[in-house]
């Protein structure tokens, strides 16, 4: 179990590595000069100064060495400043905006997982009943609807006409920090993640555990005299679980692609928030450190997942 | 002679498929005694598992139901009573407790996230209301009495750290766990290689000996019919079609496709002869009838090399040919 979990935790430090390159590369590949961040359109700089400019940020040496020096300073928690925010540093800048994108994750994902899972077994259990058949249709109907459209018709239903729900941001502004406000308005967002992920978990589920109920230790359970409550729970849904840990491992990298997004539907001050507007201000430092601690997290959830599932079948521990 | 463990009258059980009623099992008797092996032998879809599971009430729920018949079953209580029509929980209550089965798969009949010893634990915790301690310890020694090495070091193993031939020591582990009076084993020794499937016999004969169970053998394996078992009944479509102590059926089969599946038999030795001649085993020529499609009369009519007109009118009752050897076949005197 330990060289397994040292053997992901490696894998993990080389895909961390490999998406540093990568974005690093990416950003020197959009158009545009990075150097024009650092400069007041308004007061044109001497080609003289530009150089001495460009040499003071060492973005004169090559893209290799570039990099290095970059990866040299990240390592000791030094991501640079914001180009926008004058002196401001990355690092402290990305961590403030942690917390609000966990939370905002954290539930939809809750939400997902509890819903999806218990409506897969109500659906495999019950199947071709009137319940299974609506859950299908509902399922679908999440897995198809695009982000956007249910963000924009919960923001219009919830909150605009029938007013259950704020429109944005984390807590009411001006008022003093409550966890009902903050439940109050993590409610909507949280249910809108969610529902893509809870349709394509219960369907999985469901997938799962059919397969899982035909077979030869479902029957061995029955044989012994297991009640039927017990033979669904104890012996099938444990094992069914196996592929459905795998699915929400892999969702949640998915899942940061819709937190960024909700956050800036919803203006929920997390890192998607600021991701969002780094890169409209083309804030380079500001990109690099909130993709790289995104990044890190996606890996660190993916290793979590490994875990689980080697926890939940000891098939995994051995080999 | 004792009071049967279990006696099947006119059993009929059927599947819906498609719409449609297929008779899966139809006008079966059978009694078995304490401490005795009655082997159910027949090819592929005769029915052989549908019976076992219609006693057992496993039969897959919505899909296959008993239509009819009687299946009287004296448990632990000492008082016979019929499965037939009972409820769901009361049979629940039976299986595991007073009567168990073992299955063909050793691979795949253990649930492969608990541990062995759990697994063999649970149904005494069940019907025995043993605690989870009292439980293990049991565990281990029924390990034991399997013929398992090491066996406190086994039940604390998953299925997949243990070989085939073990795991099915396992598994009749876990049925005889509760001491039942009935144990039925469909095909326990086909999944199984040659020297592994004779230990496996040897340990079933000798744990039912020594717990007086009644026994029902599934196999299609005639060979293991002469090694472990009293009396034998051969199924063809869904019906017995001849029945009688091992000895009888085997010297002086009444039916013709008992002989079929006895010539097709290699005898010690006739095997490799005939493989080093490059002859095939004579095998029973034409394929088992589809239950949708059942010729009418005798359904061994279309493969029968005895068949004649009088057979096709209707299905043969089982004929008493003497000394509790049946027959279904209108020409038993003749073959
Ligand atoms: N779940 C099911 N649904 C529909 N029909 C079934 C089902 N199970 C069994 N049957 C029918 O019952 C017939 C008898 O099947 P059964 O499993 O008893 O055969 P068997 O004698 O045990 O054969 P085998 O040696 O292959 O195990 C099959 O031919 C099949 O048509
Ligand atoms: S009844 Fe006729 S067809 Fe059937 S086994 Fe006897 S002789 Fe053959
Ligand atoms: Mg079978």
């Amino acid at each position: 179990m330990t060289t397994f979990i040292a053997r992901r935790l490696a894998i993990g430090l080389v895909m961390l590595l490999a998406l540093s390159v990568l974005v690093f590369v990416l950003l020197r590949l959009a158009p545009g000069d990075p150097i024009d961040a650092y400069i007041n359109p308004s007061a044109p700089l001497s080609a003289e100064a530009l150089a001495a400019l460009r040499a003071r940020l060492g973005l004169d040496a090559p893209l290799p060495v570039q990099y290095l020096g970059w990866l040299r300073a990240a390592l000791t928690g030094d991501l640079g400043f914001s180009t926008q925010r004058a002196g401001v540093p990355v690092l402290p800048l990305v961590l403030e905006r942690i917390g609000p994108t966990i939370l905002l994750m954290a539930a939809g994902l809750a939400i997902a997982i509890v819903a999806g899972i218990s409506a897969g077994i109500l659906s495999a259990v019950r199947r071709n009943s009137a319940a299974d058949v609506g859950l299908s249709v509902l399922a679908f109907t999440g897995i198809s609807s695009p982000a956007f459209l249910t963000a924009l018709l919960g923001l219009y239903f919830f909150s605009v006409r029938l007013g259950w729900a704020p429109s944005g941001s984390m807590t009411t502004p001006g008022a003093a920090f409550s966890v009902p406000d903050l439940l109050h308005h993590l409610v909507l967002p949280a249910v809108i993640l969610s529902i893509g992920h809870a349709a394509l978990i219960m369907r999985y589920m469901r997938a799962s555990l059919l397969e899982v109920l035909n077979q030869d230790y479902v029957r061995t359970a029955r044989a012994k005299g297991v009640r039927e409550f017990w033979v669904i729970v104890k012996h099938a849904v444990r094992n069914a679980l196996l592929p459905v840990i795998t699915l929400i491992g892999s969702t949640i990298g998915v899942a940061v692609g819709g937190a960024i997004f909700i956050e800036s539907v919803f203006n929920w001050p997390g890192m998607g928030l600021l991701l969002v507007s780094a890169v409209s201000d083309r804030d380079y430092p500001v990109i690099m450190g909130a993709t790289l601690v995104i990044g890190a997290a996606v890996i660190v959830v993916n290793l979590l997942t490994d875990i689980t599932y080697a926890a939940v079948d000891p098939r995994i521990r051995v080999s | 002679m004792n009071a049967p463990v279990l006696d099947i009258r006119d059993l009929r059980t059927v599947f819906r498929v498609g719409g449609r009623e297929l008779t899966a099992v139809a006008d079966l008797d059978l009694s078995i005694a304490p401490g005795e092996t009655v082997a159910l032998v027949g090819e592929s879809g005769s029915g052989k598992s549908v019976t076992s599971l219609s006693v057992m009430g496993l039969l897959p729920r919505k899909v296959g139901r008993i239509d009819n018949g009687t299946i009287a079953f004296r448990g632990k209580s000492g008082a016979a009573r019929d499965l037939v029509g009972m409820t769901p929980e009361a049979l629940r209550q039976l299986r595991g407790n007073d009567m168990a089965m073992v299955f063909q798969e050793p691979m795949t009949s253990l649930n492969p996230v608990y541990t062995v010893g759990e697994q063999i634990a649970e149904p005494m915790r069940i019907h025995l209301g043993r605690s989870r301690a009292q439980a293990a310890a049991a565990a281990v020694q029924l390990l034991a009495d399997v013929g398992i090495p090491d066996p406190a070091r086994r039940a604390r193993q998953f299925p997949h750290e243990l070989s085939g031939g073990m795991r099915q020591r396992a598994t009749i582990a876990m049925a005889l766990a509760c001491d039942p009076k009935l144990l039925i084993a469909d095909e326990p020794t086909t999944a199984l290689d040659v020297t592994i499937q004779a230990q496996i016999l040897d340990l079933l004969a000798k744990l039912q000996a020594e717990r007086g169970m009644a026994m029902l053998f599934v196999t299609h394996n005639l060979g293991v019919v002469a090694e472990i078992a009293d009396r034998v009944a051969v199924m063809y479509a869904g019906r017995i079609v001849e029945t009688g102590t091992v000895d009888e059926v085997f010297d002086h089969p009444r039916h013709p496709y008992t002989q079929g599946l006895l010539r097709s038999v290699p005898r010690l030795g006739q095997a490799t002869a005939l493989k080093r001649a490059g002859t095939p085993l004579p095998t029973i020529a034409g394929a088992v009838p589809s239950l949708a499609n059942l010729p009418r009369g005798c359904a061994f009519a279309p493969r029968c090399p005895y068949a004649i007109d009088a057979c096709t009118v209707a299905v043969p009752p089982l004929a008493d040919t003497g000394g509790g050897h049946g027959s279904r076949c209108i020409r038993w005197p003749e073959i």
